[in-house]
């Protein structure tokens, strides 16, 4: 039970207010533009996936201290570094001190439009009918997995509905060890504001994840 | 960016240059590797300043508002109908839109990450991925709106989406009153970044 996510964050007391920002202003330190583009170009070599790239964000040490292209920067280096794509001593050097490895693609400039509007679709094709349907009263997991999730603390162990079925895409729990797609059903999953939060619960509250099927367990209940 | 980044602080550090030297050094062993084409960066920067932003979620609102057609497309198929405006892609591969009616209010979050509809809204503004925003939009939707401004009656009933995979959700304002008769471009001028994620409300005309 080594892994552990800092990300988790949904009803985490204690964040204080939202400050809102200006549509239109982009960045806060200049490092920020070319953090953004190193890591959607590396992003694109395939030579990790988003699920990866998201496990290497979250359990990074320092990720609530860090600003956000601080933790893409850190867990980009990290990506690098553990597949030895780029070794520290180059980052200190700032040259290429070893050979370079082969990369399944390189993004090139004249592609990046065509790129980023196909984009890396996550559903596949079914391979069975789907174990619960819309109005079903399911269950979701409980208790801590030792790997990459998607299933938020606050949802897990509680009753929910299922509200919405999205076809079968890639399980990121999966994906994100290295085991294949291993595609399942994701549904959207609707809780009661006072089932996540009980008595304090804003009245009418309504809220709902994305959850796949392995993350889901029957009731036996009516809706 | 008007800083000077070669500002010495009274330590003698600079921590943004500190930072700009990492990622130069970064996108120098990369870029002398072979894993990236430098002149790719500068096209990633200018698309999300100039191309891929929140104007392209404006078009979507003002044409559902305008053709109830293309609403009930958007309803049905989201994915299909904002993609026969021309936005398809990364971070907007699975698209939901909701729809907010005046006894609804819906909000998007990511609480897991910084999951965001690029497609339409472009890159996701500082407070989408912070700590606050995160932990209280699932529990406390209406205090994260008053930190905008925004009040709602007490008799709505707020929704609130958290993109725990790869859907990523779009919210339709209502459209405001006193726009009848408003060309598609008038009614994308009323809608706002905030708007689209539930933060905000669309604009009034200005009378």
């Amino acid at each position: 039970m080594s892994y552990q996510s800092h990300a988790d964050l949904g009803g985490q007391p204690g964040h204080g207010p939202v400050v809102p920002e200006p549509e239109g202003e982009f960045w806060h330190e200049a490092f920020e533009p070319r953090a953004l583009a190193l890591t959607l170009a590396m992003g694109a070599t395939g030579a990790w996936n988003i699920d990866q790239s998201r496990a290497a964000r979250e359990t990074l040490p320092g990720y609530t201290a860090l600003s956000y292209y601080r933790i893409w920067l850190a867990a980009l280096q990290r990506l690098l570094a553990e597949r030895g794509l780029v070794a520290d001593d180059e980052l200190a050097a700032g040259q290429a001190l070893h050979p370079a490895r082969p990369l399944p693609r390189v993004l090139a400039a004249a592609n990046v439009a065509a790129t980023l509007a196909r984009g890396s679709p996550t559903e596949r094709p079914a391979p069975g009918p789907a174990r619960f349907a819309v109005g079903d009263v399911v269950h979701t997991r409980s208790g801590q997995v030792s790997h990459h999730t998607r299933l938020p603390g606050y949802v897990q162990g509680r009753r929910g509905t299922v509200a919405r079925l999205h076809g079968v895409h890639v399980f990121a729990d999966a994906n994100a060890q290295g085991l294949g797609e291993q595609p399942q059903w994701l549904y959207t999953v609707v809780f009661d504001g006072a089932t996540l939060w009980g008595a304090e619960a804003q009245p009418g509250l309504q809220v709902s994840v994305d959850a796949w099927e392995s993350y889901l367990q029957p009731t036996g209940d009516a809706a | 960016m008007s800083h000077d980044h070669t500002h010495e602080h009274d330590d003698g550090m600079s921590h943004l240059g500190e930072m700009d030297l990492r990622v130069r050094a970064l996108e120098t062993v990369l870029g002398q590797k072979g894993y990236i084409d430098p002149a790719a960066l500068d096209v990633l920067v200018d698309t999300y300043q100039t191309k891929i932003g929140p104007r392209n979620g404006a078009r979507v609102v003002a044409r559902a508002w305008a053709d109830p057609a293309f609403a009930a497309w958007l309803q049905a198929d989201a994915t299909a109908a904002i993609a026969s405006l021309g936005y398809t892609g990364r971070q907007g591969e699975h698209m939901v839109a909701v729809f907010n009616t005046a006894d609804t209010h819906h909000l998007v979050v990511c609480t897991l990450c910084s999951c965001y509809p690029w497609t339409v809204l472009g890159l996701p503004p500082t407070w989408y991925k912070s700590a606050p925003y995160r932990s209280r939009a699932v529990k406390d939707p209406r205090g994260v709106l008053a930190d905008f401004g925004v009040q709602l009656p007490e008799a709505t009933q707020f929704r609130v989406w958290d993109s725990t995979a790869e859907l990523r959700y779009l919210v339709i304002p209502q459209r405001p009153a006193g726009t009848e008769g408003f060309s598609e471009d008038q009614l994308a001028d009323l809608v706002t970044r905030d708007s689209m994620i539930g933060t905000g409300l669309a604009k009034a005309p200005a009378a």
